[in-house]
């Protein structure tokens, strides 16, 4: 006779669909041509008082054709200037900026397909088993024909040394990859602006994560 | 260490068999917006099991009525509807304060959005879009006018089934996720694409929403129950390594 166990009751996670092309109503409807709700979550995550540099993050995400999504909407989620997330699971003994929530979301223009977020360069967060993460923004990234959100990372191009060191760019294996998530810094007018491309496919395809 | 009900751990990792693969080439926008790579496999630091936090204030009265937060001069055409549901983790426990966000199309099948032409006319008192958090049980309710279908360009004779676009963030950025909800007893959902990007029945059945007879409002409005499960999160009975030592303050 076979004895059957009782079965775990764990629910399982709700499948995935695509944002679609309409995503702008829901999540942004500004963008998609009309105004109804009185307060709108945006791509301007820093104020005059959050504390830190003040930067823009700016750049494309490319089709396997080479063409700039324009109905793209990205999500960022990242630390403040010193390092700290500002939410109850984050117990680093640093300082929560309540200037600062972290997170910003923003859409491609419909035209030429560029983001951009303006906010902080964020400080180097500690990672599992106390090995301190290189300072980067978290990425969410949703469109029309993505079928599940693809989760990727920034890293800053000035930040070599703790790039180095990193442990998730350093589980990436191959080598030449891990430089799709480093945004490059430039100086543009005396504001500061990283440019990061996405591109979904193709050699230089970007690192996502199965986070 | 003595178990916990502290409620932050590392997510389950995602079952992937469950969710639409990236290519469904039946679904032919997805084609060139696929990776085409593996998916570099994360364990859990705090930049994913942390992710925002929303307050009550950042909401409208109307947010989570369709019916009334874009009418005009009128109310909307169509069906009166109530949808509500549970937001759950994988462990059945239910998710507070999350962020629920949805859009749809009006009754017509038409959406208010700068790049829909289909024929069918706007709806001057019809936004087709809200948000609401979810309660100390889990649970948001809002009230709407019930979509209709649509043709969309992927096979010439494709039709949408009628949906309600779902948002929603739960306590990490992990669990970030967006999805589609659909109806009881719609035919087009057999043959849709991008449901049946979906690989098995059950991850299918658990988007199409039962008529929830009882939540109506008698002669005023039916109700469609929709239930949604985040991932789920490890206790941490034992050391966790994203949470324990330098990753805690020393207090």
């Amino acid at each position: 006779m076979t004895i059957m166990v009782n079965e775990l009751t764990y629910l399982n996670e709700t499948a995935s669909q695509t944002a679609g092309p309409y995503v702008h109503i829901g999540l942004a409807p500004k963008q998609a041509g009309f105004d109804i709700f009185h307060k709108n979550f945006t791509s301007v995550l820093a104020g005059p008082k959050t504390k830190g540099e003040k930067i823009r993050i700016e750049g494309q995400v490319f089709d396997g054709s080479g063409t700039p999504l324009r109905d793209v909407l990205i999500e960022i989620w990242q630390a403040n200037a010193a390092g700290k997330y500002n939410h109850p699971a984050d117990r680093q003994n640093k300082p929560v900026d309540k200037s600062f929530r972290g997170w910003g979301r923003g859409c491609s223009d419909f035209d030429t397909g560029v983001y951009a977020f303006d906010t902080i360069k964020p400080g180097a967060v500690m990672g599992r088993n106390n090995r301190p993460m290189a300072p980067h923004v978290n990425f969410w990234i949703v469109a029309r024909g993505i079928n599940i959100g693809l989760s990727t990372r920034m890293y800053f191009s000035d930040e070599t040394a703790a790039n180095a060191k990193d442990p998730v760019l350093n589980l990436i294996e191959w080598e030449v990859r891990r430089k799709t998530l480093i945004a490059v810094r430039e100086a543009r007018k005396g504001q500061v602006v990283y440019r990061f491309d996405i591109r979904l496919q193709g050699p230089d395809e970007t690192v996502f994560f199965d986070v | 260490m003595k178990p916990t009900t502290w409620p932050y751990g590392e997510f389950y990792q995602r079952n992937r068999a469950q969710h639409p693969p990236a290519l469904t080439p039946a679904y032919k926008t997805s084609v060139l917006r696929s990776p085409q790579k593996s998916l570099i496999s994360l364990q859990n630091s705090l930049s994913e099991i942390t992710g925002p936090v929303f307050s009550h204030d950042e909401l409208g009265p109307l947010d989570n009525d369709l019916i009334m937060n874009y009418a005009k001069e009128g109310l909307p055409i169509g069906e009166r509807i109530i949808v509500h549901g549970y937001v759950f983790d994988e462990n059945a426990r239910p998710v507070r304060n999350a962020l629920v966000e949805v859009w749809q199309a009006n009754a017509g099948g038409r959406y208010r959005h700068k790049k829909d032409t289909y024929i069918a006319p706007i709806d001057p008192n019809f936004g087709g879009c809200g948000r609401m958090l979810t309660d100390d049980d889990g649970h948001y309710v809002y009230r709407t006018i019930k979509p209709g279908p649509y043709p969309w360009r992927n096979y010439v004779n494709d039709w949408r089934p009628a949906h309600i676009h779902y948002s929603i963030s739960g306590t990490g950025f992990a669990q970030r996720l967006i999805t589609q909800m659909y109806f009881e007893g719609d035919p087009l959902i057999a043959t849709c694409p991008i449901l049946r990007s979906i690989p098995t029945e059950s991850a299918v059945r658990q988007l199409i929403a039962p008529l929830d007879r009882n939540a109506g409002v008698q002669l005023d409005s039916l109700a469609y129950r929709f239930d949604i499960v985040l991932r789920g999160s490890r206790a941490t009975w034992f050391e966790n390594p994203v949470l324990s030592e330098g990753a805690m303050a020393r207090e």
